[in-house]
């Protein structure tokens, strides 16, 4: 029984590290670009989120009424002041400039909010449970994973049968073309990182009423998100909830053995997995 | 002389250091199909990226309907009415034969061109419209990339190689439907190696020659003895 | 008639200049023990130190393309294996060090050929995923201390040398040798006919690739190399510092943060820029250290704003200005009457 809880346990675990994925899917799908700072932007959307629960006192998830759009606006700007200029055929730019915004990020953080763990305070939903079939599932991460399958539903339906997907898609294809049929590709580029970090604030809400947080935490983030990604197989959205779900019960099994395992074997399932598929379970697009 | 839609004046480009057009004067009058020919390496292929604005150029170099499109960026200019069949179809994989068609719509321009009308014109395309681009033949390819082009309603529209890489009786399918597109009162260049085809279906020709226009004048009237001496530049 | 030859050479006469004046700096710089104080002796053994991982790490992604952000993981493990070599294998420190390079080769090799299967950007998160397994890795190695880490036993330290005098100059001499030993190697290296295919690679790696390079092989064996050489700073760090901990040993701020500023900063791609780079940085630090996380925030802002205006970095901005070369890698034709 511990096991078969165990595995459920981490099943509803990878619903947040599928949210943590998303994001940084998105933008790699449409426009290669690996952001290195994701994990401090979820981490940033944790800290408005409570900025924003603290002035006004409304719940966090109420919250995401504000701090979604804030990201989403976040995002839109920092893509066409900043990232737009990293794009090209080198590959240093990019990486290096997120990398120096994960460093700017995390000490404005360190800054603003000291190093002290701070937690969204989400009343009774934090520790609210049912009981199912002999196991005790928790509200929180049951709702967790259903906001996942919902936002990967509307990404991938955003993505395939609208016109602002059918743009990402045709820009991620080929930019001189998609120029030609009047899409400004930086233009386009801004609304994937806006549409990238809405899914974001939602993923640091949701971290937020979770665990406790700290600035120094999305380095952390970004590798689960990555991991869940790889394992998944890039560019495939549902792909890369699966991603997370093995993710997440390779930690919670590996804590069952030993608590401190249970991050080192979340890692060890995903280097087994580069190691026999290296390119994912369900692979849609090559690097 | 009726007014041009199109006009170049003195005309350079540039890949880094290495220059491939030359001054290039040419202009396209409203309602007129115009050729352009020349052998590879011409600078066809370049005069087509400079109009459309994938290759930058300086302001002063182009004007579309009066007002100066140099300098102004691709997405920019498709806005203004200016479309490209590329050359190679290029179509995008990821997007289905109707998406295809309606990317090109969404400039937004209004006209007599609608999914319906290109349906009508290629049928075929109305049965394989939720087909990935890439799997139809390449001369379908062909059709949806000119759909493409015509969905966004232009007042001009560029035709870059469109014969390269097609059978024969693909080939004259498309020129045969060539005239119903044009018409509509828009205007037209027409880049092509084949010359007896660029001259059949165009009133005035220009021939390219090292970045250089080498001749110029009514389809009807150049013979092809100028032609040739323009086209190899053999004296 | 008069005839004019062209001589191919190698040599300016900026760096004939350069090697006059680097001889000269380099024996002034032994000589520190006896005309430097002790906290300077500190500074400039951690300098030399951070130079030598930053032209480690220069060679790695500025010219194999390789751009990791775990370096940590092999200045953590080399750390380790000082701790563990000399505490639990009772050997000499500086048999540990070198064995601990020979170790971090061999380490490096299975995880080289895992996260390779990652390109570009994935790789270098790849390498951070290393890194944190490392650093979770040892955290559960109860003998060193668990998470909260361990001291070296003072009977390991004075076996370095008796008196603190004698093992604080040991300590930076051994530090100005490495920084020394990782500078040559590596220019050494680029000149050879390796490090002209790692060029050719880097500029165009199609083109590498039909002339026959290996681009697999000579990635791995830069991979390794570097690990090994990453590995011993490691060792010579936390012979500094006496003291290990997972987090302090596997710190991606410290150990790839400050790394990839300072070659960035000093111009990656060029042997010259991590020395610039490393320079400027222990100038900001020694000035700036007081306004703390705003400094890293100055540094970060800096960082970005070379990579997008001037993405040579200082050295390239120098370079273009005045067209010299300190570490001449190509050859250049000079006329001669």
């Amino acid at each position: 029984m511990d096991w078969l809880n165990a595995i459920v346990q981490g099943t509803l675990l990878g619903g947040l590290y599928a949210l943590f994925a998303a994001g940084l899917s998105l933008i790699f799908g449409v426009m290669r670009l690996v952001n290195i700072a994701h994990g401090d932007l979820i981490v940033l959307a944790a800290y408005l989120g409570l900025t924003v629960t603290t002035a006004t006192g409304i719940h966090p998830l109420l919250a995401l009424a504000i701090v979604v759009p804030v990201m989403a606006a976040i995002g839109y700007v920092l893509q066409r002041s900043l990232l737009n200029q990293t794009l090209g055929d080198d590959l240093l730019p990019p990486l290096l400039v997120t990398f120096g915004l994960s460093v700017i990020i995390q000490n404005a953080l360190l800054e603003g909010y000291t190093a002290d763990p701070q937690k969204l305070s989400a009343g009774g939903l934090e520790t609210a449970s049912f009981a199912l079939g002999g196991l005790t599932l928790g509200v929180l991460p049951v709702l967790t994973f259903a906001i996942a399958i919902a936002v990967i539903w509307g990404l991938q339906w955003t993505f395939y049968q609208t016109a602002l997907g059918r743009a990402f898609r045709a820009v991620s294809d080929n930019q001189d073309i998609a120029q030609l049929m009047g899409l400004n590709r930086r233009h386009i580029f801004g609304l994937a990182m806006a549409l990238a970090l809405a899914v974001t604030a939602v993923a640091g809400i949701l971290l937020g009423i979770r665990t406790s947080f700290d600035p120094s935490i999305g380095g952390g983030r970004l590798i689960f998100g990555f991991e869940a990604v790889i394992i998944g197989g890039l560019g495939n959205l549902w792909g890369t909830l699966i991603g997370g779900v093995i993710l997440g019960v390779a930690q919670t099994i590996g804590a069952q053995i030993d608590p401190g395992w249970q991050i080192l074997a979340g890692h060890i399932a995903f280097l087994i997995i580069l190691a026999v598929r290296p390119n994912g379970l369900f692979p849609r697009i090559s690097a | 002389m009726p007014d041009a839609i199109l006009s170049m004046t003195g005309l350079d480009a540039h890949y880094g250091d290495f220059q491939a057009l030359y001054g290039v004067d040419m202009h396209v009058d409203a309602g007129e199909v115009l050729a352009i020919i020349g052998a590879n390496g011409a600078g066809k292929t370049t005069l087509m990226r400079s109009i459309t604005g994938l290759l930058k150029n300086g302001p002063g170099q182009i004007s579309h309907d009066g007002a100066d499109i140099g300098g102004l960026r691709a997405d920019e200019i498709a806005l203004r009415g200016i479309a490209m069949v590329p050359e190679g179809r290029q179509l995008f994989p990821s997007l289905s034969v109707k998406e295809n068609l309606m990317i090109g719509a969404q400039v937004g321009r209004k006209g007599p061109w609608d999914l319906d009308a290109v349906y009508k014109l290629f049928p075929i395309l109305d049965e394989r419209k939720d087909q990935q681009s890439t799997s139809l033949s390449g001369g379908q390819q062909q059709m949806v990339a000119i759909g493409r082009a015509l969905m966004s309603n232009p007042d001009l529209i560029l035709f870059d190689e469109i014969s390269l890489g097609l059978a024969p009786v693909i080939i004259k399918d498309i020129y045969r439907a060539l005239p119903g597109i044009i018409g509509e009162g828009m205007s037209a260049i027409i880049v092509e190696q084949d010359i007896t085809k660029a001259l059949s279906v165009s009133s005035r020709v220009y021939c390219l020659q090292e970045g250089r226009v080498s001749l110029e004048g009514g389809s009807d009237q150049i013979s092809r003895e100028e032609i040739s001496r323009a086209y190899f530049g053999i004296e | 008639m008069t005839t004019t030859t062209y001589s191919v050479t190698r040599s300016s006469q900026a760096a004939r200049v350069a090697a006059i004046l680097g001889a000269l700096v380099l024996i002034a710089l032994i000589a520190a023990p006896w005309w430097a104080g002790r906290a300077d002796m500190r500074l400039m053994g951690e300098l030399f130190l951070y130079l030598s991982l930053a032209t480690l790490w220069n060679l790695m992604a500025g010219y194999a393309g390789l751009v990791s952000v775990g370096q940590q993981a092999y200045v953590g493990f080399g750390g380790y294996m000082l701790f563990a070599l000399t505490m639990f294998g009772g050997l000499h420190p500086l048999a540990a060090i070198a064995l601990s390079g020979i170790l971090g080769a061999l380490i490096s090799i299975p995880v080289a050929v895992l996260i390779f299967r990652l390109r570009g950007a994935y790789f270098a998160i790849g390498t951070w995923v290393i890194a944190e397994v490392f650093r979770l890795g040892f955290a559960q190695v109860s003998a060193l201390g668990g998470g909260s880490g361990s001291s070296l036993p003072v009977a390991i330290v004075k076996s370095l040398a008796s008196k603190r005098a004698m093992r604080e100059s040991l300590s930076y001499w051994l530090a100005l040798g490495a920084a020394v030993l990782v500078v040559t190697a590596v220019y050494l290296f680029l000149r050879s006919r390796k490090g002209l295919a790692l060029t050719a690679i880097r500029d165009n790696e199609t083109a590498a690739s039909s002339l026959g390079i290996d681009i697999w092989r000579t990635k791995f064996i830069v991979y390794v190399v570097t690990s090994a050489f990453t590995a011993m700073i490691g060792a010579l760090i936390f012979l500094q510092k006496l003291r290990i901990s997972p987090d302090a040993a596997f710190s991606v701020n410290d150990w790839t943060a400050f790394v990839i500023f300072i070659v960035v900063i000093g111009g990656i791609g060029t042997i010259e820029g991590p020395i610039i780079g490393t320079l400027v940085f222990f100038l900001l630090r020694e000035t700036l250290a007081d306004l703390g996380t705003t400094y890293l925030i100055v540094l970060g802002i800096v960082a970005i704003v070379v990579m997008l205006k001037a993405p040579k970095g200082l050295w390239g901005l120098i370079r273009s200005r005045f067209d010299i070369q300190i570490f001449p890698l190509g050859y250049r034709i000079t006329k001669r009457d």
